[in-house]
């Protein structure tokens, strides 16, 4: 690889690594640049000048900025899997090996075809969307839009997994600080020496904000000493932190800040076990907004022409990178600060063509500097640039007195003033305030316990940064309780800042106020005459502000133009709402590592790894994973392996984990008190030992969730709830218990995880639970009949919770042991049961043999059935008050005629039902004004040798017998059942109760 | 957001779960129809300060009462919602 020489780089300067020299490549060339770099200042180094095309007309466009406000120079970075788009080359830092493409051009950067776009600019308008591709309708999801998207757009996805990993941490402070210009490191200083907490964010990864750039005096020393003087000061003190590559971009209540760190981004990809960023979220008891300013363009035609430049970013490549943008330079400014680029460009050798200054009132000092160094001072304005993607050639200036003037230069620098950075202080809807003297937005509103300071605050000057810094540090540590001696504040000389406003020079050809988005001057002018004149309407119909920028470097020109043509002042036209995140943050950064398996936690049952070891498949039911069947040997799919399981327990045993349910231990006098007002039917009648099904409602008067309680002891129930509403139950117990219902002296203990419970169904359950428990335990029919509930002893000591409880309809026991035992009982559950053929079966099986027995489950309690809708209504009781008793007495609720559960089979034995299909009477043309429900849960039943269901219908249960129509249009079926009794399955319970 | 649990201490967003408006107070057992319908639907679209009901789920389990400014998120007061009860449970 042959490296190009770097033809614009200073011989000596600047704070890069000479001896750490970097290969990179943009747009499949080899380039040279070195440590300390940013990819902007390489290529800038290396006498690029063309970076990309801009999003509508396709124009040249170079790089504009030298930080994280950049509109033009977004780049694709890396390649593969990692391809960035939209990176920006100003804050990209140079690395060996680095690879970015430019993007939006085609074929090529120097010949892009897409630039035939600029021919019909003048009907490319705002809004020109809106009023074009109206008609037809439906072409603009079929033709227009990915037409259009294909046309315009930026950078391009990596299409695939991104390989990284991201993280997410919490972090506290006293005092949090974003940036670390002399406001920030000064706010450090004063905060971290009164003992406070602090940490401090600085995006870039070198810390001095502006001074890297402009140097200065602080101290009686160059501003490099101080930095590195104050800098070796806050490492000794005991709590402060200082964290580079990392923007504050978010503020959240209660002093919550979101950051976004870096970590890794300035290499090629991140070293093994380590994370390219860090999501931070940081909760601190003060904030001092220290982040700068942004210097504004002023809108003139040709204002994007590559070599166009801000007066700062000019010094800070030349001082900070020893990079040249240009050679015989030309600057274009309305106020003092502007002149700072002269010095440096002098100082670093460059040709100093002209400056435009549209004050009149230019000083002696700048007046005699010309004099002595030969440039002009123009009085006046810079109406025209004449260049193209080669860069500028020509500047064209409107004089004050009217006449014009021509000056040669292969670049401009303009500074237009600088906008205070509002965003941080703006983000809970503070509205910035204007104020006249800099004629800028400054932050006003802000956040509680949040202030800016320095030139975020409209302070500009050297010295007022840094007295506004230390003096915001040494507050913000004192109202968060630290009064240590905060020593003695930094101090520096203040430079004139002295600006007349101006935004827009009148001249011909496109004047663009916001880059990214190609929105010129007269797109707005245009939306004023067309009435979008609020700021808001004014940034949706020409989407000003609206680009990955978010407008830092064009929506206070675009109001103010606005102002202008329509005839109000700034601080009359406004600002729109900020709002972050301030810098485009990666969605992979907010997941962090919930991504994949990771998304959510995973709940494992206690009988997971046996199930596994016999193959089991799982399903996923909520968190829980639970083995859905057992496939065995031979078994052609998962049907014949149900239906085995079925079988099984239906002549003999199976068993089932179903610890995922919901199990709360209710304790108390008031226990059974508790429990009548939160179900609808009693129990504080339940018999000690004995187990009841019990059915809560909402307050609204539908069914909420239903279960198994059973009573152990005197004051001590065992609650039992859906695996689904486990979480929503225990949250709504705890309400009636604390909020509606103080006066019970109760208590709820969940203990879902604690218990590892199992199913033990089918004829051969007793014999089979005999082998594990004491001999002295009565499993008779007498001694534990159905319905029964109580401890007994297992064989080698364990306790366990045995219920006679039967979701089969066979005869049923349900079995309780502590969570740790679970693994040891499902193994002997399977190695005792051997002589009797126990089979494990899954929630496939389990769903079978419910529907079987016309058991409601998920697909039936959905929130919108009522007790009397599921068959439930005799469990209502008469007697007492209950959470939703009155609700589930409205007409509507009991209304006859609504859509209740009932069984269905086909007429035609043969077929497969499925669930989803709507009841329409037979011979009705099918329709929503003949729709009479739909199926909620089917199965094959081997018990039965053919497909059953269940189905909501309205008056079913008087219309047993009836045949109706299940119409499915979504797959396209349609054929007869009959409604039937729900109970398909021993209705009468004697297998159960046997 | 941060909410001070009265039993944990200052507690992110996160560990808690927002239910509604604390004001309206469950009709006691007889209350007519019309009653409990406006205590099951009826709220007000509250401006400024409203007490509200959140639960630590993610903590002690305690059903707190907030008062929170719904135009800026201020917290002003946290209480067990259980008046009564809580005391209980301090005791």
């Amino acid at each position: 690889m042959v490296s190009h020489a770097q033809s614009h780089r200073l011989e000596s300067g600047g704070l890069i690594d000479r001896s750490a020299p970097l290969n990179f490549r943009f747009d499949g060339k080899t380039f040279a640049g070195f440590q300390g770099d940013t990819l902007a200042s390489a290529l800038i180094a290396n006498g690029v000048k063309l970076v990309g095309r801009s999003f509508k007309y396709h124009r040249p466009r170079g790089i504009l900025t030298s930080g994280s406000e950049e509109p033009n120079a977004l780049v694709e970075l890396r390649t593969g899997a990692r391809r960035e788009p939209n990176t920006k080359a100003t804050t990209t830092e140079l690395y060996d090996g680095l690879e970015a493409a430019s993007q939006n051009r085609w074929p090529s950067l120097r010949h892009d075809l897409m630039a035939v776009n600029q021919l019909f600019s003048p009907i490319f308008v705002a809004g020109f969307y809106y009023k074009t591709f109206m008609w037809p309708a439906k072409f603009w999801e079929a033709i227009y839009e990915p037409a259009i998207r294909r046309a315009a757009g930026l950078g391009r996805a990596a299409g695939v997994a991104d390989p990284d990993h991201y993280d997410k941490a919490w972090a506290y402070c006293d005092v949090l600080i974003a940036g670390s210009g002399p406001a920030g490191l000064g706010a450090a200083l004063a905060a971290g020496r009164s003992g406070a907490r602090v940490i401090l964010c600085e995006e870039d990864f070198a810390l001095g904000g502006r001074l890297l750039a402009d140097g200065g005096t602080i101290d009686g020393m160059p501003a490099a000493e101080w930095i590195s003087g104050t800098l070796a000061e806050l490492a000794t003190l005991p709590d402060v932190g200082i964290m580079s590559r990392t923007t504050l971009f978010g503020v959240y209540d209660g002093g919550t800040y979101g950051a976004i760190e870096r970590v890794n981004d300035h290499l090629p990809s991140p070293p093994e076990h380590q994370v390219r960023q860090r999501l931070w979220r940081i909760v601190a008891k003060r904030c001092v907004v220290a982040a700068g300013a942004i210097e504004r363009p002023i809108v003139f035609a040709g204002n994007d022409t590559p070599g166009v430049m801000m007066a700062s970013a000019v010094r800070t490549y030349v001082a900070r990178y020893a990079a040249t943008p240009t050679r015989r330079i030309a600057l274009f400014t309305n106020n003092e600060d502007g002149w700072r680029t002269v010095e440096t460009a002098l100082g670093a050798g460059l040709q100093i063509a002209a400056v435009v200054d549209a004050r009149p009132d230019v000083s002696a000092a700048h007046r005699a500097l010309a004099g002595k160094t030969g440039f002009p001072v123009l009085n006046g304005s810079v109406s025209g640039v004449d260049g193209g993607k080669d860069g500028v050639r020509k500047i064209l200036v409107a004089l004050a007195g009217g006449a014009r003037a021509e000056v040669e230069a292969d670049g401009l620098a303009v500074s237009g003033g600088w906008n205070p950075a509002v965003g941080l202080t703006s983000y809970h809807r503070g509205r910035p305030k204007w104020q006249d003297d800099i004629s800028a937005f400054v932050p006003d509103g802000a956040p509680p316990g949040m202030v800016a300071a320095g030139a975020a605050n409209g302070a500009f000057g050297l010295g007022a940064c840094l007295r506004q810094g230390f003096a915001a540090g040494a507050a913000a540590a004192q109202s968060a309780g630290h009064n240590g001696n905060t020593g003695t504040p930094p101090v520096a000389d203040d430079e004139a800042f002295l600006l007349t406003p101006l935004w827009h020079v009148a001249g011909k050809g496109k004047a663009f106020v916001d880059y990214q988005h190609d929105v010129t001057a007269s797109d707005i002018e245009l939306a004023q005459r067309e009435g979008f004149e609020s700021v808001e309407h004014l940034k949706r119909y020409t989407t000003l502000g609206m680009a990955t920028d978010q407008g830092k470097t064009s929506n206070v020109a675009g109001l103010a133009i606005m102002a202008a043509v329509s005839g109000k002042s700034i601080p009359e036209t406004g600002t729109t709402i900020y709002r972050p995140p301030y810098l485009p943050v990666a969605i992979g950064a907010f997941a962090g590592h919930h991504r994949d398996e990771n998304f959510h936690a995973t709940r494992l049952t206690p009988s997971h790894h046996w199930a596994a070891e016999q193959g089991a498949v799982f399903v996923d039911t909520g968190l829980w994973k639970r083995a859905q069947w057992y496939p065995r040997a031979g078994e052609k799919d998962w049907l014949e392996s149900v239906t085995r399981e079925v079988k099984a327990v239906r002549s003999g045993v199976g068993f089932c984990d179903v610890s995922t349910l919901g199990k709360i231990d209710v304790h108390g006098p008031d226990a059974g008190a508790f429990l009548d007002r939160v179900y609808i039917n009693t129990f504080s009648n339940l018999a000690v030992g004995k187990a009841r099904y019990g059915l809560m409602l909402r307050e609204d008067g539908m069914v909420y969730d239903d279960g198994t309680t059973s009573r152990l002891a005197e004051d001590h129930y065992f609650l039992t709830t859906t695996t689904a509403k486990a979480g929503p139950v225990m949250q709504h117990l705890e309400f009636c218990r604390q909020v509606l219902f103080p006066e019970l002296d109760v208590q709820l203990t969940s203990v879902s995880d604690q218990w590892a419970q199992f199913s033990v169904a089918g004829p051969s359950a007793r014999a089979l639970l005999k082998q594990l428990v004491e001999e002295s335990e009565d499993l008779s029919n007498e001694g534990f009949p159905f319905m029964g509930a109580r401890q007994v002893a297992l064989r080698g000591g364990i306790r366990a919770r045995l219920f006679r409880i039967s979701f089969s309809g066979e005869m049923a026991f349900e079995i309780s042991v502590p969570a740790r035992f679970g693994n040891a009982l499902v193994r002997n559950l399977m190695l005792a049961g051997k002589q009797f053929g126990a089979t494990p079966y899954g929630t496939e099986a389990l769903g079978v043999m419910r529907i079987e027995k016309g058991h409601v489950a998920g697909p039936e309690l959905n929130g919108t059935t009522t007790a009397a809708d599921l068959g439930l209504a005799k469990m209502m009781s008469t007697k007492k008050d209950f959470i939703g008793r009155v609700m589930a007495g409205r007409e509507a609720l009991a209304a006859a005629d609504r859509q209740v559960v009932v069984g269905i089979k086909p007429t035609d034995k043969t077929r497969r039902l499925r669930s989803g299909a709507h009841v329409i009477p037979k011979g009705e043309i099918p329709g929503s004004a003949n729709d009479q429900g739909y199926v909620t849960s089917v199965c094959f039943s081997p018990t039965l040798d053919q497909w059953i269901g269940l189905a909501l219908v309205e008056r079913g249960r008087e219309r047993i017998g009836e045949i109706v129509h299940a119409h499915d249009p979504l797959r396209g079926e349609s054929y007869d059942v009959e409604l039937c009794n729900p109970v398909f399955y021993d209705p009468d319970g004697g297998r159960q109760r046997g | 957001m941060r909410i001070v649990c009265p039993f944990c201490g200052e507690r992110e967003l996160g560990e808690f779960t927002y239910l509604g408006d604390a004001k309206p107070a469950r009709p006691a057992a007889g209350a007519s129809e019309d009653d409990v319908f406006d205590y099951v639907y009826l709220r007000d679209n509250i401006a400024g300060a409203m007490s509200e009901h959140w639960y630590h789920a993610g903590g002690c389990r305690a059903w707190l009462k907030v008062t929170r400014n719904t135009l800026t998120h201020e917290i002003s007061s946290v209480e067990p919602a259980a008046g009564v009860g809580a005391a209980k449970v301090g005791a």
